[in-house]
């Protein structure tokens, strides 16, 4: 992202755009990367309600999979998931 | 026409206070210190009689009061807060703050030594040392200067080119504690002059969320901060026109400086403060003797109004300087302001320093007169520090 | 109505809680999870959250200019203020309201701190806005230590901690004071909601946001946050931690309503604190010391005190509020 000039940014150190983190996809972290065992899941949420991240993608109360752009590979998600549903694998058995 | 409404006889304090009444901002948070307490005291009192509809915050520091009333400031509401000395230096962190986030605060500082030893006599050590900090300040002469300014300020401060808080420095004891009469405009001359105000990135706006106080790293700090250079810039072709609308609602004419009869003086003392009337009255001592004196009164120290001074102290015969405060290691700050000034002047005057007044020690016409006859006698040393009123 | 977690998971599957992703705290890090728990609370009954933050981890991962991680209006003003700037903001609210000069919404306003600005540095403006009565709720979540310059050792960093500025060395076993007691300092206002709350228990956690945001006056929740940096535990271990925490009486869950003492958690069976001790690398040094088993018996007999007491306090004072 291009540095702005003095004159281009609001006053007061203020950041008028919430949110505006989402641009800074934090999933380039990733070392370890979740993998879901969808037969053992049992859809508890546990994994959406502790991720950090907010990186657990559901559906009214389905859990659908994870968001790569956020995930952090921290692993939390996996040591909550009372059915062990989720394995930590190497994030190198999935790069290209 | 010149319109004069009611005068009152009230100490400065008390005079600040009464400004604020008819200001009436959404929030004020202060603490009480020596010489600033009765300007709670009368607020706290229009608080307590329904006379105003101010949330007020009994606080528990200085450096609270400023948290505070930056918080107030920037959820969207008109914040005020006063105080003296140590209680300005305890907030620091936060005044710096307040500025650099563009909060259009007001407040009152009643000048007073800062410590140690321990002094609650007026000095100006308290407002120097916060002159890098992004406010805008002025000093007043007396207790009329102190309410009007006051008042002068919130419209100042609020202008959308300027997003800058100001301080209104008033001598402790001297202005703040001294009884003079003061001409009080009317509740609704004061209420449409100041108007509404109109905040900008209001906290409590949900529709439009901000973040107030991120962490800049090295790639936007400087930026921001060349931000406010520009804000305390625009100030100088602000506050004229601020001025000169208070002129219109009030009758009552403010500028940088004043100048006291200094169309055709030699020698000019320079001075902030009360000591300005003391100064004129000697002025007009040595004017009847025959000397062509004057004096430069500067209102507004931040930002330092060097365009005018230039202006008027080039081809001076002399200049003489007094500085209620010291900046131990160097000059003191208004002569050394003064000096900067008349750098590349095409004649410059010469120049004297003259250090008096610390922790509230008083100026006699006596001691003035001879600052001023150093001058006459060609007696002026540029690097010379001087002092009035000090024992050796 | 106490929250419920299958609600929770259905409203927020695509609602934002008012921080986002992008945020750079550490992988596994506690203090965004409790960020979420309290944000999605707080919306969930109906508040609009209108945050402010004290310097330190959480602040400076989520709002790196220009990047905010927060989608709610937030405040971070310095160190040691955020409960004198909130005073500010609530007071705000509260004439702008009555000069009819804000639309009257809902406001939550939360105040969020590490152990830094509440224990230390932050104790001044706290103890001065909870005086006052400021209707707001205090978020600690505390990591123990100034963790986001490195570890350094604060009024709430356990004895025998490894810290930079009270490490464990030849001499010296650390820091040998033992942690302050933020609730019982908070409680000792009397007219106050104090808590303490853990992410191993999500329900009990939930709850007392809820009471906290509609108690009517200040409200003070304190959260253990694993540090997965500086506590050295691998970062899937916060949760576990934090159970671990509860189950040997280390970090008790109760709440302090106005004089009367409630303990909200109370395990059948508990663990000696020595497994609380030897499941984090920041208490390595101290355990390969020579006096390791007096420390910790010191350490068990506190919290085995503590606890007794707790149990008492709570007896003592059922019914039976002050305020």
């Amino acid at each position: 992202m291009a540095l702005k000039g003095w004159k281009d940014i609001p006053i007061g150190g203020v950041i008028d755009e919430p949110g505006k983190a989402r641009e800074y996809k934090t999933g380039t972290w990733r070392v370890l990367r979740p993998v879901l065992h969808e037969d053992k899941c049992i859809h508890c949420m546990f994994c959406w309600l502790y991720c950090p991240d907010l990186a657990i993608v559901q559906e009214q109360g389905k859990m659908k999979g994870f968001d790569f752009d956020y995930c952090k590979g921290c692993g939390l998600c996996a040591n909550v998931c009372p059915a062990k549903a989720i394995e930590m694998k190497p994030e190198t058995e999935f790069l290209k | 026409m010149e319109k004069v409404y009611e005068k009152k006889a009230l100490t400065g304090a008390e005079a600040v206070a009464y400004a604020m009444k008819q200001i009436n901002p959404d929030v004020v948070a202060a603490y009480p210190i020596t010489p600033q307490t009765p300007i709670v005291e009368y607020f706290a009192k229009f608080v307590a009689d329904g006379e105003v509809d101010t949330e007020m915050i009994p606080v528990e520091s200085e450096h609270s009061a400023m948290s505070a009333v930056v918080g107030a400031a920037a959820a969207g509401a008109r914040a005020m807060t006063a105080t003296s000395a140590n209680g300005l230096a305890l907030m620091h962190e936060i005044v710096y703050i307040a500025a650099s986030t563009r909060l259009p605060i007001v407040m009152p500082v009643v000048n007073r030594a800062l410590s140690a030893p321990i002094n609650i006599h007026c000095d100006h050590s308290d407002a120097m040392a916060e002159r890098d900090s992004g406010w805008i300040q002025f000093y007043v002469e007396n207790n009329q200067e102190a309410y009007d300014l006051t008042i002068l300020a919130v419209k100042l401060a609020e202008h959308e080119d300027v997003r800058l808080p100001v301080m209104v420095n008033l001598d402790g004891f001297i202005i703040s504690h001294g009884v003079e009469p003061v001409e009080l405009y009317p509740d609704d001359l004061v209420k449409g002059f100041v108007g509404e105000p109109k905040p900008l990135y209001p906290l409590l706006d949900t529709e439009h969320p901000v973040t107030y106080g991120p962490l800049d790293l090295y790639d936007y700090y400087f930026e921001h901060k060349r931000q406010q250079i520009e804000a305390m810039d625009n100030v100088k072709k602000i506050f004229p026109k601020v001025a000169e609308e208070f002129e219109r609602t009030f009758g009552k004419k403010y500028d940088f400086v004043e100048q006291y009869k200094l169309d055709d003086a030699d020698y000019v003392m320079v001075a902030l403060g009360s000591t300005n009337s003391t100064i004129k009255y000697v002025v007009d001592w040595l004017r009847e003797e025959g000397f062509k004196v004057g004096l430069l009164k500067v209102w507004m120290f931040r930002p330092f109004p060097k365009e005018q001074i230039q202006s008027i102290l080039v081809g001076r015969k002399g200049v003489i300087v007094l500085d209620r405060s010291a900046s131990f290691g160097a000059e003191p700050p208004l002569y050394e302001a003064i000096k900067s000034a008349l750098y590349e002047a095409a004649v410059r005057p010469a120049l004297g320093s003259y250090i008096y007044g610390l922790g509230g020690r008083d100026i006699k016409a006596e001691e003035i007169r001879k600052a001023f006859e150093d001058a006459i006698n060609g007696n002026l040393i540029v690097d010379e520090q001087r002092f009035l009123g000090l024992r050796e | 109505m106490p929250v419920n977690l299958m609600q929770l998971a259905k409203e927020f599957d695509k609602k934002d809680p008012g921080i986002t992703q992008g945020h750079r705290l550490c992988p596994g890090c506690g203090a965004p999870i409790i960020a979420k728990f309290v944000l999605m609370v707080a919306k969930h009954l109906g508040y609009e959250p209108v945050v402010g933050l004290a310097t330190g981890c959480l602040e400076v991962s989520t709002t790196i200019y220009p990047y905010t991680a927060w989608s709610i209006p937030y405040i971070h003003n310095a160190f040691e203020n955020v409960a004198a700037t909130i005073s500010g903001v609530e007071t705000a609210y509260k004439a702008l309201k009555k000069r009819g000069r804000i639309p009257d919404k809902k406001y939550a306003f939360i105040a969020f701190a590490g152990d830094g600005g509440t224990y230390d540095i932050g104790i001044q403006s706290l103890s001065g806005a909870i005086e006052r009565g400021h209707k707001f709720v205090y978020v600690l979540y505390d990591n123990e230590g100034y963790m986001n310059t490195g570890n350094q050792r604060s009024g709430s960093t356990p004895p025998g901690a490894y810290t930079t500025t009270a490490p464990v060395g030849k001499l010296l076993p650390g820091k040998a004071q033992l942690k302050k007691n933020i609730v019982e300092i908070v409680a000792g206002h009397e007219n106050v909601y104090a808590a303490t709350l853990s992410l191993s228990e999500p329900m009990d956690f939930f709850n007392k946001v809820e009471k906290a945001l509609k108690f009517d006056g200040p409200a003070f929740l304190a959260v253990l946050s694993p540090c997965v940096r500086f506590w050295r535990i691998s970062d899937d271990k916060a949760v576990e931690i934090s159970k671990l925490a509860v189950e040997t009486k280390y970090w008790p869950l109760y709440e302090y309503e106005r004089g009367v003492y409630r303990v909200t958690r109370k395990p059948r069976s508990f663990k000696p604190i020595e497994e609380f001790l030897k499941a984090q690398g920041r208490f390595r040094a101290l355990l390969a010391r020579p006096d390791a088993k007096d420390i910790i018996d010191e350490l068990q007999k506190y919290v085995d005190a503590r606890w007794e007491r707790l149990l008492v306090l709570e007896e003592a004072t059922k019914d039976k509020p002050i305020r």
